[in-house]
């Protein structure tokens, strides 16, 4: 190594150099991947919108199966009417974050502990023959360690549960990371989120075994044993989605009929 | 060539990056929950050490050594963000669940390791294969304690059930320690001793003595 690879000119042009070759090489990366990247999400997030709604999709080509069956709209959660999608709206994680487009929690009111909320939200739906088959709402709050972002999908009793499942969430593997074992997943089909004649939210996870056959089992399922701070997060962000901050105005309209 | 052999096999085992640098340790706790995470952990780190290498070998004689660590770290840096997006583009679940632990080879001290001891003194071609044999020793260990984990904690292996779960109306009552990051340290501590058990040429040289204990009274 010669001594003069140290003078400042040198140590100036070298570092130029470097950061320009770098920034270039990274830029380029992205740039050209940036499509398959968000063909990828968009993919994941139509699996997991199907998989909520219970409609097979293995072997299939899951673009065209969403395009087919499962209408999305926008819902505005004050009013629980339906909306134009807003200027700039990109998905219901950007939005959040956008304060034209959002507004926050106070915290007496934010169970499921995401400080904002945007102010519409997609909701999906399933038709049948022209008629309302099932809804799937995309639900995400807080659990141990991370937001735990995923989807439920209601009948069109809009009370009782067809699926649950997340699709992004960092909790412990083997622990909390057990929300996306299926045998805990299928427990959900069939539970109810509202008592008769009430909007207040009664489902949640509860600790021991359920009892099938005592009343009330039909709010209940099993917690995840050894993820307590995880299954209070799915309780609280069921019932701040299910309640009146969440889509409750929108499924008391909808079934009405004036949505 | 058999000196070029060497490069790629030594690190494996006489001069594992992690056995015996106890190097990368930190992310060899993360990732090693089950063997597809392993796998591809395994391969990024692989290719970023290797090109690393190669790229700070090529510029060796320009680097001012005054900000040479500074070089290394923006090469490597800009290949791991690559290979994290090539990832996300291409292997997304994967990438889903190795989330920042890519971002994170960064800061694997393997890979600057390897420039700062090995590149930096040497030509490209030997500095790649320096970076692949390492890569290749990080991997071994990885996938070592990435199979007991997986095996024993979730009853799999690559996802594949092996051992029918107790959950699952199986027979096998996994274990949920294995799962979590600190089972790797038994696992990689384990394995170290058993390497230096059969290889004594690993063992370090004691820092100090303890003093033989010459007072009757205190016991």
């Amino acid at each position: 190594m010669a001594a003069n690879n140290d003078s400042i000119g040198r140590t100036i042009t070298v570092t130029v150099l470097l950061c320009v070759v770098c920034s270039v090489i990274v830029s380029t990366a992205a740039v050209l991947l940036k499509p398959m990247q968000l063909a990828n999400k968009e993919l994941d997030r139509q699996t997991n919108i199907l998989a909520a709604a219970k409609i097979d999709y293995q072997g299939q080509d899951v673009q065209k199966l969403f395009a087919e069956k499962i209408i999305t709209k926008y819902v505005s959660l004050k009013t629980g009417e339906y909306v134009d999608k807003p200027v700039g709206y990109k998905d219901s994680k950007r939005a959040a974050k956008e304060p034209s487009l959002s507004s926050p929690l106070p915290r007496k009111i934010d169970i499921a502990s995401i400080k904002r909320t945007a102010n519409v939200m997609p909701v999906y739906l399933v038709n049948q023959a022209g008629q309302l088959e099932k809804v799937i709402l995309p639900v995400h709050g807080y659990g141990l360690w991370s937001t735990l972002y995923g989807f439920l999908a209601l009948e069109k009793d809009l009370n009782t549960v067809v699926g649950f499942g997340f699709y992004a969430h960092g909790e412990t593997p083997g622990l909390g990371g057990e929300v996306d074992n299926p045998k805990w997943k299928a427990l959900w089909p069939g539970k109810k989120v509202y008592a008769q004649g009430s909007m207040e939210p009664m489902l949640g996870l509860v600790k021991g075994a359920v009892d099938h056959s005592a009343a009330g089992s039909e709010f209940k399922i099993d917690a995840l044993s050894g993820a307590t701070l995880t299954s209070n997060g799915v309780t609280n962000l069921v019932k701040f989605w299910m309640g009146e901050n969440g889509f409750a105005t929108y499924l008391t309209k909808l079934k009405a009929g004036e949505s | 060539m058999s000196e070029m052999r060497d490069m790629i096999v030594k690190p494996i085992f006489t001069n594992n990056p992690i056995a015996l640098q106890i190097l990368g340790v930190c992310s060899a706790l993360a990732v090693t929950s089950n063997l597809n995470t392993a796998l591809v952990m395994t391969l990024a780190v692989m290719a970023v050490t290797a090109f690393s290498s190669m790229f700070v070998s090529l510029m060796r004689n320009q680097m001012p050594s005054s900000i040479r660590i500074i070089c290394q770290m923006t090469i490597i840096a800009s290949l791991v963000i690559v290979v994290d997006q090539i990832l996300k583009a291409v292997a997304y679940d994967t990438s889903k669940q190795l989330s920042v632990f890519v971002g994170l080879i960064i800061t694997n001290c393997i890979v600057m390791g390897r420039a700062e001891a090995f590149a930096m003194k040497n030509p490209p071609l030997p500095s790649f294969l320096d970076g692949i044999g390492n890569g290749l020793g990080y991997g071994a260990v990885l996938m070592f304690v990435g199979f007991i984990r997986e095996l024993f904690g979730a009853g799999s292996l690559f996802g594949i059930e092996i051992l029918p779960l107790v959950t699952n109306d199986g027979w096998y009552m996994s274990n949920g320690l294995l799962l979590l990051p600190p089972s790797a340290f038994f696992i990689i501590g384990l394995m170290i001793w058993l390497m230096r058990t059969f290889d004594v040429s690993q063992v370090e040289k004691p820092d100090f003595v303890i003093c033989k204990n010459s007072k009757k009274e205190a016991i």
